[in-house]
């Protein structure tokens, strides 16, 4: 029953493959469309920039979240069989200060043309601003900065403790005491880390998207955007497992066992994100409350219906039927194939969140009826129209780049495993019965 | 004058101490070519259906199948009886509103999923059973304790009183019964 278990000894970045050109390929990459993308911040179209780098900043900055919860669920749980991927979750998360960079653009230059309760105003909007800041004539975003710096603080702060120790396991070498120290004090971090998690990813998404219409909420939305970033995330470390073992790292280290984990993570995701999704949609259907609609009128108009009405079938019943055969969750091509079209589907549901709210600003209405009416015309008058602008390409380009090049740079400056990790033999030994 | 209630031999147990002699045991009797015998142990060992060549259960198509007719049956039930039998307006939403009615379609799906893999586990392992030859061995007991068994039945055309005992022997046994019907 018990096999002798290998260690992998494939555990660095060869010197000649596609991983250790990475940082220099898709950092030009990088640097040249967000560069281009901020150029046009300042152009004729800036405010659809705005949007479309913002869209792109949620949609990257979603997988690295995805991977910093991956990485405290794992600890917390004390999960044997993920630590061969592990190190390929951390080195994603441990690219969080990057996002603390990208963000400047949004917080400085695109914060009045983002967000329309940093210049308008009504009753509902007063009635909010304790908590959102950015009151009215001095158009002060003071409190939206503050939080982000918190929101930030908290996952450069998780991220890289969990990074660190986990690379301090690797020098141990023989040191079986010192090991099962560290793994015991990441475990001690995750279980609290994950509160402060779950609270800071939730309210940046209030922050930062649901904002996007202040006079709409929805409680259900930190956690809409949790179960697409996981989405994301899972899809993105099975690509990259398959690219590194491709590339001559961890060939033997990595089964079909592991991929089959990572597959029944994707697809559990899939279905917590319809459930979440249909959640949200059918209790604001339900009620049929103006200011709750609005998020889904708005989708409905000039092109994005039609988006609305493919999301359930391709987020949701095209991938529940694909993957939930144990064969396609083991079979490496039908996950490759799942994973790439997860990531492009979880990548149209964050655009069709974001990019209606381009030109949806309205004036200030006097009164709340007259915000009400006003709501319905800004649908009518300057309803929302769907198309995809260059600036969207070159933005996701851009951050993309700008993340796969930090990505790759860690990778390759450490070991791709946890070879000091107490559990890699279970993780090594791991059978799905 | 022979009897017909006169026992006849049901199959042979055989004990084992622990999952490794088990484990290897199983995978003697598979190699043998015996097709009805069955392990029984105290607890999951993990790996041991494929020591004991077992393929993969059907139930998962039976789950699909009738998971996909019971989601079906939800469905085209509220359409029916919401939209036609006894139409109602709620909430002013047409009478046949698909949104309204997913929670049921979906709980549908769940229920009859569930239901198929409760019954379908007990009609596939052909339960319940009320009697089973091994329960008159008293070294049987300690199947819910800690000792490992395996039961050959006579039934099985491979199946020689004598060879096979001498071969359960020749796996580790450490106790080794006949059992009657």
């Amino acid at each position: 029953m018990s096999h002798d278990i290998e260690r992998p000894t494939d555990i660095t970045v060869p010197a000649t493959s596609l991983w250790a050109k990475m940082p220099l390929f898709a950092g030009v990459a990088g640097v040249a469309g967000t560069g281009f993308t901020v150029a046009m911040m300042f152009g004729e179209h800036k405010e659809r920039a705005f949007f479309s780098y913002l869209f792109a900043f949620a949609l990257v900055l979603s997988i690295v979240l995805g991977a910093l919860a991956f990485v405290l669920i794992q600890h917390a749980t004390r999960a044997g069989w993920s630590a061969v991927v592990r190190r390929v979750a951390e080195t994603v998360m441990a690219t969080v200060p990057l996002f603390a960079l990208l963000f400047l653009p949004i917080a400085l230059l695109g914060f009045h043309d983002l967000y329309p309760w940093s210049h308008e105003t009504d009753k509902f909007l007063e009635a909010k601003r304790w908590w959102l800041g950015g009151d009215m004539g001095n158009g002060s975003g003071s409190k939206f900065y503050f939080r982000a710096v918190i929101f930030f603080g908290i996952w450069t702060l998780l991220s890289q403790l969990l990074y660190r120790w986990s690379l301090q396991q690797d020098t141990l070498g023989d040191n079986k005491e010192a090991r099962n120290a560290i793994t015991r004090k990441l475990w001690v971090l995750s279980a609290g880390g994950i509160f402060l998690y779950a609270l800071s990813q939730s309210f940046a998404a209030v922050d930062w998207l649901m904002s996007l219409q202040p006079h709409w909420y929805s409680t259900m939305y930190g956690v809409y955007f949790f179960a697409g970033s996981m989405i994301g995330f899972y899809a993105f470390l099975a690509l990259v497992c398959m690219s590194l073992q491709k590339h001559g790292m961890m060939a033997k280290a990595i089964t079909a066992e592991h991929y089959h984990d990572i597959g029944k993570f994707s697809f559990g995701h899939t279905i917590f994100w319809a459930y979440i999704a249909f959640c949200q949609f059918m209790l604001i259907w339900y009620a049929n409350i103006p200011e709750e609609t609005e998020y889904y009128m708005m989708r409905m108009e000039g092109g994005w219906n039609r988006i609305s009405l493919i999301l359930p079938l391709v987020n949701f019943f095209i991938p529940f039927f694909v993957l939930l055969s144990r064969h396609a969750k083991r079979n490496r091509t039908v996950l490759m194939v799942a994973s790439i079209y997860l990531l492009f589907v979880h990548a149209l549901d964050l655009y069709w969140a974001v990019m209606p709210n381009v030109g949806a600003h309205g004036e200030e209405p006097a009164t709340a009826a007259e915000g009400a009416r006003q709501i319905g015309e800004a649908v009518a008058v300057h309803g929302p129209h769907f198309s995809i602008a260059l600036v969207d390409v070159t933005a996701l380009v851009g951050i993309g780049g700008l993340f796969l090049a930090a990505f790759a740079f860690l990778l390759a400056r450490n070991k791709v495993i946890c070879i000091g990790d107490p559990r890699l033999d279970e993780s090594l030994r791991h059978e799905n019965y | 004058m022979a009897s017909t209630n006169a026992p006849k031999t049901w199959g042979v147990l055989a004990q084992y101490e622990n999952t490794k002699i088990l484990y290897n045991a199983c995978e003697r009797v598979r190699d043998a070519g015996y097709s009805r015998w069955d392990a029984c142990t105290p607890f999951a060992v993990h790996g041991l259906d494929k020591a004991m060549g077992l393929r993969a259960s059907t139930l998962p198509w039976y789950v699909l199948l009738i998971g996909i007719g019971g989601s079906l049956f939800g469905l085209w039930f509220e359409m029916w009886s919401m939209g036609y039998d006894y139409p109602i307006i709620v909430q002013g939403k047409p009478l046949n509103s698909l949104p309204a009615f997913v929670p049921v379609w979906y709980e549908m799906t769940v229920l009859s999923s569930c239901l198929t893999v409760f019954f379908g586990n007990w009609v596939l392992n052909r339960l319940p059973q009320y009697y089973h030859p091994a329960f008159k061995s008293k070294a049987f007991d300690r199947v819910t304790d800690d000792k490992f068994f395996i039961l050959i039945e006579a039934a099985d055309s491979r199946f020689d009183l004598v060879k096979t005992k001498a071969m359960l022997k020749d796996t580790g046994a450490s106790h080794i019964e006949e059992l009657e019907d």
